[in-house]
């Protein structure tokens, strides 16, 4: 096993891993874990079944998660706490035969003053053959909200036979600036889940791209976004599901609109095959009145009936 | 008690759909709403929830005027409505749903035991999303089990049996006889079905916007609902000799 001593950790810092990592800390350094903050390493610590190394060629990491190993968790939280910073990161995880673990991989940014911070994190997943992993990521910006805050993930899958990949991706508020790309290429019978919700308000915008390749005889996908656009925010969201073979490809946009929030949703399927079955629902809309009634007539008030339904939505 | 007094609803640019109507519902007594479709039941129930906003007219619960008051209030002075057509949520679940109405929190046994009180297991619908993979008797019943969670005064239930299955239904003329028993609260049901017009204590004929007859089961039911009628839906109407 190797560790990178971990470093003193300050306030923000822990209230950011908290949250992106959806974990105390004591429970995010009891296992495999490498937090970094502000482009640099705050400690790093393997198990017996996940080693985490350093990359030769650039800033990141290759996490190798052995084949077998049940039930692990690795947290690979990214923070910022300084104006100015902008951080580049390319993290390989390679998940062994037969593995099934989580990743938690959450990005957090908080600044006060200043320049304005990004991190862009290019995350790519090689599942091997009955590999299952689940992907959490969360993001959020706090902090002086004068100070841009930038989050560009880049997610690229690539799933062998029988592999089962979901990813459950949530960006909480406070993110002014975000594009987020993921593309997806699988083999037989090979799934992938993925779940976004976004929150965006003021004058945020947020771009989400998806492109899936279903290469493998009985390979699907299941993409569902829950996006909720507040203030004067912008949403924009794109899929492209492309159907190679007998495959299964469904994806479900669904978007609520508030004050003068816009959502365009531009949904895109290919079918290459007769025997690709490919769907796409979308529905964007604002909170409906009769819900707002329903709650009301439960005693909330106007704000809270709101406040619950947006919550549960993006839940 | 609950006392609606000349009550008159007409939207803008539309027919009048309430007029006139004068009703009181005493403490703790079951009182069906019943008559032809579009006579103004909905209407009145939403009237009285604070979902619709009467013309004219005055609604007063326990003495109080509420008349301007808007939903929340109603609810917080004791007043629930179980929607004739169930709202769905999308990523809200039953738990949470039961939750909120029960004021934020609520145990495992309360929640358990208001779903089987409406015929559902706690363990196969507690993390269930109130959204559209429920059929809509399911979402029907659970309309009902949020009323079911709250300390009411008064509960107004429109049409409850509408795409319930018979085994649920009789659980929930069950619920309906206890809490007719029990006296705790009074009852608003509007309903066509002859069981529940049969354990009520009063009934109330809606018509044309107007109440066309009230008065206890014993006077009212057999006006309105022949034992050996073959279709008691309308058998109130032939009585009266006029179509629906």
């Amino acid at each position: 096993m190797s560790t990178i001593e971990r470093k003193p950790i300050d306030e923000d810092t822990k209230d950011l891993l908290k949250v992106v990592s959806d974990a105390d800390i004591e429970e995010l350094l009891s296992g495999a874990f490498n937090i970094r903050s502000n482009s640099g390493c705050l400690g790093r610590q393997d198990s017996e079944n996940i080693i985490i190394d350093s990359k030769e060629d650039g800033p990141g990491l290759v996490i190798h998660i052995k084949p077998g190993t049940k039930g692990e968790k690795v947290f690979i939280p990214a923070c910022i706490t300084v104006s100015g910073i902008d951080d580049l990161v390319y993290n390989d995880f390679y998940v062994g035969e037969g593995a099934d673990v989580t990743i938690v991989a959450g990005c957090g940014i908080h600044t006060t003053t200043g320049e304005p911070a990004r991190h862009n994190g290019i995350h790519r997943f090689f599942l091997a053959k009955g590999a299952h992993a689940l992907y959490e990521e969360k993001h959020i910006g706090t902090g002086a909200d004068e100070t841009t805050k930038i989050i560009d993930p880049v997610t690229e899958v690539f799933q062998d036979e029988d592999s089962y990949l979901e990813i459950d991706s949530v960006q909480l508020g406070g993110v002014d600036k975000t594009l987020r790309q993921t593309k997806a290429k699988l083999n037989a019978r090979a799934t992938l889940v993925i779940r976004e919700r976004i929150l965006t308000d003021g004058d945020e915008e947020a771009r989400t791209e998806f492109e899936v390749e279903l290469n493998g005889e009985d390979s699907g996908v299941n993409l569902i976004s829950r996006s909720v656009a507040m203030g004067h925010s912008l949403q924009a969201y794109q899929s492209n599901i492309i159907g190679n073979t007998k495959c299964y490809g469904h994806s479900e946009c669904d978007g609520i609109i508030a004050d003068g929030g816009r959502v365009d949703a531009s949904p895109k399927l290919v079918a290459n095959s007769e025997d690709a079955q490919l769907i796409h629902e979308a529905a964007i809309g604002k909170i409906a009145g009769e819900q707002i009634l329903k709650l009301r007539t439960l005693g909330l008030s106007e704000e809270d009936a709101e406040k619950a339904i947006i919550d549960g939505f993006l839940r | 008690m609950l006392e609606i007094k000349d009550l008159y609803f007409q939207p803008e640019g539309e027919r009048q759909i309430l007029k006139n109507i004068s009703l009181t519902i005493p403490d703790g007594k079951l009182v069906c709403l019943t008559g032809p479709n579009g006579g103004g039941k909905t209407t009145l129930a939403k009237m009285i929830a604070g979902v619709e906003k009467a013309t004219s007219g005055d609604i007063l619960l326990d003495g109080e005027s509420i008349i301007d008051k808007d939903p929340t209030e109603r609810s917080r002075m004791g007043i629930s409505y179980a929607f004739q057509q169930p709202v769905r949520f999308k990523g809200i679940t039953v738990r949470e749903l039961l939750c909120l109405a029960k004021g934020g929190t609520a145990t495992e046994d309360e929640l358990n035991e208001v779903l089987a009180s409406v015929g559902m297991e706690g363990s196969a619908y507690l993390n269930r999303e109130v959204d559209t993979h429920l059929s809509g008797g399911e979402i029907k019943r659970i309309e009902i089990a949020t009323v079911l969670m709250r300390d009411s005064k008064l509960i107004v239930f429109d049409e409850p049996e509408a795409g319930i299955d018979l085994w649920s239904f009789n659980s929930l003329i069950r619920v309906f006889e206890e809490l007719r028993d029990s006296r705790r609260c009074s009852m608003i049901i509007i309903s066509h079905q002859e069981r529940i017009l049969s354990i009520a204590d009063e009934i109330a004929l809606i018509q044309d916007g107007t109440v066309g007859i009230h008065g206890s089961r014993s006077t009212i039911y057999p006006l309105i609902c022949k034992t050996d009628c073959d279709d008691c839906d309308s058998c109130f109407v032939r009585e009266k000799g006029e179509e629906i």
